[in-house]
């Protein structure tokens, strides 16, 4: 069995041992992997996800039991010192000797430190591994503490690398700066214009842009405390991170005398072969074409050719020209540019809008003669880069007037381009796990794919960076289409019916329960989609609470409660229209204070108690129930909260009594189970206090009686609610708000919020107003009847569960013992306690 | 937290040393999943009443280390038997402990004997 060893456990290093594995010759080889770091290879394209979560697991390209399980040797926390040619031997930091019949080096990179005056003071950082971040983070902590005014940091370089640490420094609490010796941020990928319209966006986010800035001095004793551009030019900073570059690590390789680059870098042939034959070299050590690549997708490229050389393809090669088109989220800007983003003129002619108002940036290079997409800029949306990236990989036509490429057809028929299918079969739409066109659409035509979850497991696409989702999505819809399969809308793989259709077919054959649901309309045992949206569905037609069939709720729904991090509980009572008396505010406190929960006001308007556990929880809620609290369904998808704002009753400008109206609304759809979670809000005044136009529905109090909006919410994708009836009286609104819930409740998909369920109804918010107000489908008096039968029947699970010692059983940690989760532990945080990181 | 994952490794009929009772078959509910202790361990038990097919694996989530498995929803995909994690909802085959999602998470998965009405099951340690 012949030896392979990797040298470098990075993101590049990874992917060969992944592309490695995945070839049936892999078994004649023996793995064996050192890597520097005490992580197993992690993903450094979001490192900056550290600073939100903390979570370097969540960072990990795969466990240490894939190595494991993938009969890898991984040996972490050690370094190679040197490699012996003669004898096919490396030499570890302890010493250690470790034969190889072919050596991989994939070292990668280290951050380049210029040598500026003072860069070794305290407070200075580089942005590559999770020690460094750890660092920053320990050092910014001690800052804080001793600092009471914000405290600032200054990130040396503004490429792309150096953004991502500016929005590190941000999360992490400091005023950013960036600091860019170039006269425009990202000068590599950007041209000018581009680049301005990023700073105006960025800066407008709170980072300071300075742009043709030399550093000539690191200011400060012993700890940094500025930095000197000129004489009279300088900036006051508590801590520098330096991401001004990469530098090869490619100690090793010099030592023992491979070619090497003038300016450093192992020197490699389209085989990954560096001058020893049988040492190869990918990623951001290696100089290719005289080029370091500083992108990981040309180093997956380049795993790819090391993996099919070593096991005997030798006609698999490394392509000449390398694609560095890239497209990334910056600070939450989209930047992309791709094929030649400068155009010199000899080439052809660019196409150039801007918007500063929008803060957006579009610019095409195209080529004289007006037929082929040379490349182009993208800043403030960059949903087109997909397909403008095909068009350019693969020459497709662009039409005659190109400037339709950006700024749509003004023409018949709409789009400019055609549809995906017109990309040929070798496009490369997944570049991450290199996945084309063909791969996708032969696994449902040749394949025995049947939807996009077996087209994603069996060809990878879209489990990379996931930026070729959309494309993937409609490549698969297309090709269903073009073999004559309807593209249904179905619940799951055991009922081919819609939430709507089950809704019906439940209620008209009288279905009493989910195995009778299953056995009439459905096929195998079921799952976690179908069974939570039947649970829903039996709920709002007769008005059962979670305790009836416990098997098919969701977890929250089963236990009544909110599971949080670690496998505990949170704990909501209702608190109608967020008014609470002084006597009920003591008892939640004292009930907190009893069972220790950490205590929380809510967004709406009521109080959160956190880090219950299982057997507690009918404990807590006993204690609130007698004091007259009731369930508030904080973990079901159902009415939460109808916010309010004080109203006339204490505001001077109150037009109406909203705390009133809204309890008994709240009051009234307590309860009440739905496709999605439901929010509500009731304005006093047009100052809408209570951000009635952020909820599902929502009442704003004018002169001579209330507006009703429809369809808002809050949340990842905004929407305010639209103006539905003007003028109401109490009496109107509720009867409108009964039909628009209930017609809501009926005809929703599962998990399908009020506002994209009215994005999808055909005639929009007119027709919703014809079919509510005018009654159109001649609907309305069984809507009412029907949620007046709801209202009717509502009764306090919590009640109903604790009063119950069948319904109790489920309250237990363990079956078979009366012991608790022991692994369960808490910290302490400002005065209260959190559950422990996930390690 | 790698050691907590460490204790859990799949058992087979064949590797079976101890039965352990675990509790009467009402005791668990129907369709639906509840952990038992054995030892150190936690492990979920799943009742298919539909199937009368019994499963049992770790109750750890591999995925965010959480003792929560047993309270997932079953169910099948394709007719292999299913957990689906309440946390994030991976799947995993409760038939081998693999991920459905193909991702590189697994559980180990013991043997569930009824007998009598009781159920047992079975560990190697």
């Amino acid at each position: 069995m012949k030896k392979i060893i990797v040298v470098g456990n990075g993101m590049v290093g990874y992917k060969f041992c992944e592309k490695f594995v995945a070839q049936a010759e892999s078994k004649n080889f023996k793995l064996t992997v050192f890597g520097e770091e005490p992580r197993p290879a992690y993903d450094r394209v979001h490192l900056s996800e550290y600073f939100g979560n903390q979570d370097a697991k969540a960072l990990e390209m795969a466990p240490r039991e894939w190595y494991e399980n993938h009969n890898i040797e991984l040996i972490t926390n050690e370094r190679i010192t040197a490699i012996h040619r003669s004898s096919k031997k490396v030499s570890t930091i302890k010493d250690e000797h470790y034969k190889y019949d072919y050596l991989l080096l994939a070292t990668g990179s280290a951050p380049f430190v210029p040598n500026i005056t003072g860069v070794e003071k305290k407070g200075i950082f580089v942005y590559r591994t999770i020690e460094d971040l750890e660092a920053m983070l320990e050092y910014a902590d001690k800052l804080k503490t001793t600092n009471s005014d914000k405290v600032r940091a200054a990130v040396l370089g503004g490429g792309l690398l150096g953004l991502e640490a500016a929005k590190a420094v941000m999360d992490m609490g400091f005023e950013p700066h960036v600091v860019e010796f170039a006269p425009k941020l990202m000068p590599r990928q950007l041209d000018t214009r581009a680049s301005k319209v990023l700073q105006e966006k960025i800066e407008s986010l709170g980072i300071n842009v300075h742009l043709s800035k030399a550093t000539n001095k690191i200011l400060g004793d012993e700890t940094i405390t500025g930095m000197e551009f000129g004489e009279y030019d300088k900036i006051d900073v508590e801590m520098l991170v330096i991401s001004a570059g990469i530098r090869p690590r490619d100690e090793l390789a010099k030592t023992c005398h491979l070619e090497m680059g003038t300016r450093g870098g192992i020197v490699v042939n389209d085989r990954m072969q560096t001058s020893d034959p049988e040492i190869y070299a990918i990623g951001e050590v290696v100089l290719y074409n005289q080029m370091i690549y500083g992108l990981v997708a040309p180093g997956y490229d380049m795993a790819h050719v090391a993996v099919n050389q070593i096991i005997g393809n030798s006609d698999v090669l490394m392509q000449r020209d390398i694609d560095m088109s890239t497209k990334l989220k910056l600070i939450g800007v989209d930047v992309a540019s791709y094929g030649e983003p400068f155009m010199p003129v000899e080439k052809g002619y660019s196409i150039i809008y801007e918007n500063k108002t929008k803060n957006l940036y579009k610019r095409i290079n195209v080529s004289h003669d007006g037929k082929s997409l040379l490349g182009g800029i993208l800043v403030g949306d960059a949903s087109e880069y997909n397909m403008f990236h095909q068009i350019y990989l693969n020459g497709l036509p662009i039409p005659e007037d190109a400037e339709e490429l950006i700024l749509g057809s003004r023409g018949e028929g709409g789009s400019s381009f055609g549809s995906v299918m017109d990309i040929p079969d070798v496009a490369q739409v997944c570049s991450c796990e290199s996945v084309t066109k063909g791969d996708i659409c032969c696994s449902i035509t040749e394949g025995d794919c049947q939807n996009l979850g077996d087209v994603i497991s069996k060809t990878k696409a879209t489990t990379g960076c996931g930026g070729c989702k959309p494309m993937v999505v409609d490549l698969v819809n297309e090709t269903l289409k073009s073999l004559g399969k309807e593209v249904k809308e179905t619940l799951c793989e055991h009922f081919s019916f819609n939430r709507q259709e089950l809704y019906d077919l439940v209620k008209i054959n009288k279905v009493s329960d989910y195995e009778e649901a299953l056995n009439l309309f459905g096929e195998g045992h079921g799952c976690e989609i179908c069974k939570p949206a039947l649970a829903s569905i039996f709920a709002t037609i007769t008005m059962e609470t979670p305790n009836r069939q416990v098997a098919i709720q969701d977890t929250n729904d089963k236990f009544l409660a909110n599971i949080q991090r670690n496998g505990t509980y949170s704990v909501v009572p209702r608190v109608a229209g967020g008014e609470i008396t002084p006597d009920q505010l003591i008892t939640i406190g004292a009930v907190a204070k009893k069972y220790d929960l950490y205590t929380k006001i809510t967004g709406g308007q009521r109080i959160d108690l956190f880090g219950a556990q299982i057997h507690e929880l009918p404990l807590i809620w006993k204690e609130l129930i007698d004091a007259g609290f009731e369930s508030g369904h904080a973990y079901g998808k159902s009415l939460r909260t109808v916010k309010s704002c004080v109203g006339s009753t204490w505001c001077r400008y109150g037009m109406h009594e909203s705390v009133t109206f809204a309890i008994e609304i709240e009051n009234r759809y307590k309860g009440l189970r739905s496709p999605h979670k439901l929010k509500g809000g009731v304005s006093g005044c047009i100052r809408e206090c209570a951000e009635a136009r952020g909820k599902d529905f929502g009442l704003i109090a004018v002169e001579g009686g209330w507006n009703l909006y429809v369809c808002g919410n809050g949340g990842a994708t905004p929407k305010h609610a639209i103006l539905f009836a003007e003028q109401l009286d109490d009496k109107t609104a509720i009867k409108y708000l009964d039909r628009f819930l209930m017609y809501y409740i009926r005809t929703a998909g599962p998990l399908v919020r009020t506002a994209p369920w009215l994005d999808k109804l055909e005639g929009g918010i007119e027709y919703l107003k014809q079919v509510i107000i005018e009654d159109s489908l001649g609907i309305a008096d069984e809507l009412e009847i029907e949620m007046q039968g709801l209202v009717n029947k509502y009764e306090c699970e919590w009640k109903q569960a604790i009063e119950n010692p069948e319904m109790m059983k489920r309250f237990k940690h363990f079956v078979n013992s009366d012991d608790t989760d022991d692994n369960l532990v808490f910290v302490p945080m400002r005065e209260q306690k959190m559950p422990k990181a996930w390690t | 937290m790698q050691d907590i994952l460490k204790q859990y490794e799949t058992v087979t009929q064949a590797d079976v040393k101890e039965w352990f009772f675990v509790g009467n078959v009402s005791d668990f509910p129907e369709n639906s999943g509840a952990c038992i202790k054995y030892k150190t361990k936690q492990i979920a038990v799943y009742n298919f009443t539909r199937t009368s097919q019994w499963y049992a694996c770790q109750n750890l989530c591999p995925h965010k280390m959480e003792m929560v498995l047993s309270l997932g929803m079953i169910g099948d995909k394709d007719g292999i038997p299913k957990v689906a994690c309440p946390m994030h909802k991976k799947n995993f085959s409760l038939k081998d402990g693999s991920n459905l999602g193909g991702e590189d998470l697994k559980i180990a998965t013991y043997p569930v004997k009824i007998e009598n009405g009781n159920v047992y099951i079975g560990f190697s340690d």
